[in-house]
């Protein structure tokens, strides 16, 4: 049975797996050279991330599964990803809609999670939230390119931010295995409105009218996920499932 | 036109100061001296030292050594190349055993790069992580950003509008 600091990890590490197995689809994709490269070495940083939640929650397995182990051997009701993450990359506007969204949340959650009792947490997250604050500087500045571009960037843009919009609550819920760290984990909860203000005030500015209906997705903590992210597992884990152990 | 600067001034952090004080009154400090051999496997001639990489060194009673380095980035691929090679260096030295221990805390950053390091950065074309961004090869202030994220995540891509050369900088972290 996981502990709820293993399950809480995990989630951690699934969440930042999942989003740069998503963000290396771009590779060679991208829209010019520069946004190409930009972009994996975004999926880079956020794969180092999720390696340092994978070993350390292998540090507290039972089990003493590997960091391989858990991304490359667990089926998609074992990952515990926050579904936002699973979505696929759509077009540019959509990418960095949700890179915005993510960015904006890393920086207030990895500031929290640096105060943690935890001490290998706290300098994970110390380690991650400046290397975040370039993220979040470039998704931003696509956020006003592409507002202001042209009426066909907009227009995406808009459409991007409505579809991501119902995935959001799920970034400030609080798990049962959080509840149960206190002190430990962050509590989601807490940031939301700061969150919140922040899209506000950068949308504002943009003259982006934010969707009026609102909706709730959730189940990514528990293992209900939307039908993408099987097939993303599928072809991420097909090697190191057809040759266990395979180096080279 | 663009004015020309005034070049660059290669600055000594504090940190910096502090790192070398702890290395000269080491116990092992000629561990540290072998350890000058092993280069970022990305930028010529910029030693694990320079980097802020190579954290500690100890040997403990069996001969067996303890090496503490610090990655710069999470995600940086290179990590694994600079064990191989802290390996190989010291194998070549005698010490067969050794242990190599990857710390997270405290966090690296690019006031530990000594002003070496940085001077062989700006000697190689990249420009190095001060917080004006100077062209290195033109010395022009100039400059205009390409891209957040250049050849790889440490380093951002620049054009330099005097000269029009493109060229990396590395970020301050």
């Amino acid at each position: 049975m996981d502990t709820p600091l293993l399950k809480y990890v995990l989630g951690l590490a699934d969440d930042n797996m999942v989003l740069s197995q998503r963000l290396t689809e771009w590779c060679s994709n991208g829209p010019t050279l520069e946004e190409d490269i930009a972009l994996t070495n975004v999926a880079l940083d956020i794969l180092g991330r999720a390696r340092m939640f994978y070993q350390y929650a292998s540090v507290l397995d039972e089990q003493k599964r590997s960091e391989d182990d858990f991304a490359m051997c667990r089926s998609e009701r074992e990952y515990t990803n926050l579904l936002i993450h699973e979505l696929p990359i759509g077009d540019f506007a959509f990418t960095m809609a949700r890179q915005w969204f993510l960015d904006e949340f890393s920086q207030l959650y990895f500031s929290a999670l640096s105060h943690s009792k935890d001490e290998t947490l706290a300098g994970i997250a110390a380690k991650c939230i400046k290397e975040s604050g370039y993220h979040l500087v470039r998704s931003r500045n696509w956020i006003c390119v592409l507002a202001e571009g042209t009426e066909e960037s907009r227009r995406r843009l808009l459409a991007a931010i409505d579809e991501l919009w119902g995935y959001r609550h799920e970034l400030f819920e609080t798990t049962q295995a959080e509840s149960l760290l206190s002190g430990v984990a962050v509590n989601r909860a807490d940031l939301k409105d700061t969150w919140m203000t922040n899209i506000n005030d950068l949308s504002a500015r943009l003259n982006i009218e934010l969707p009026d209906k609102d909706w709730f997705v959730t189940g990514g903590r528990r293992g209900e996920h939307s039908e993408h992210l099987g097939p993303m597992l599928a072809e991420m884990q097909y090697l190191a499932r057809c040759f266990p152990g395979a180096k080279w | 036109m663009e004015a020309r600067g005034f070049g660059v001034i290669v600055t000594t952090s504090p940190e910096y100061i502090a790192r070398r004080v702890f290395r000269q009154q080491h116990k092992f400090s000629e561990l540290f001296d072998m350890l000058d051999e092993v280069y970022d496997p990305e930028i010529p001639g910029v030693s694990l030292w320079d980097l802020g990489v190579l954290q500690d060194v100890s040997v403990d009673v069996a001969g067996r050594c303890k090496v503490t380095i610090c990655p710069t980035y999470s995600g940086c691929p290179a990590l694994n190349i600079m064990q191989e090679d802290i390996k190989a260096c010291l194998d070549k030295y005698g010490h067969s055993d050794v242990d190599i221990e990857v710390s997270l805390s405290p966090a690296w950053t690019t006031d530990w790069i000594s002003p070496r390091g940085r001077q062989l950065m700006i000697e190689s074309g990249i420009a190095a992580c001060e917080h004006i961004v100077v062209c290195p090869l033109c010395q022009s202030r100039g400059v205009r950003l390409l891209s957040q994220f250049g050849s790889t995540a440490c380093k951002s891509l620049y054009k330099c509008e005097n000269c029009f050369e493109t060229f990396d900088y590395f970020k301050p972290l």
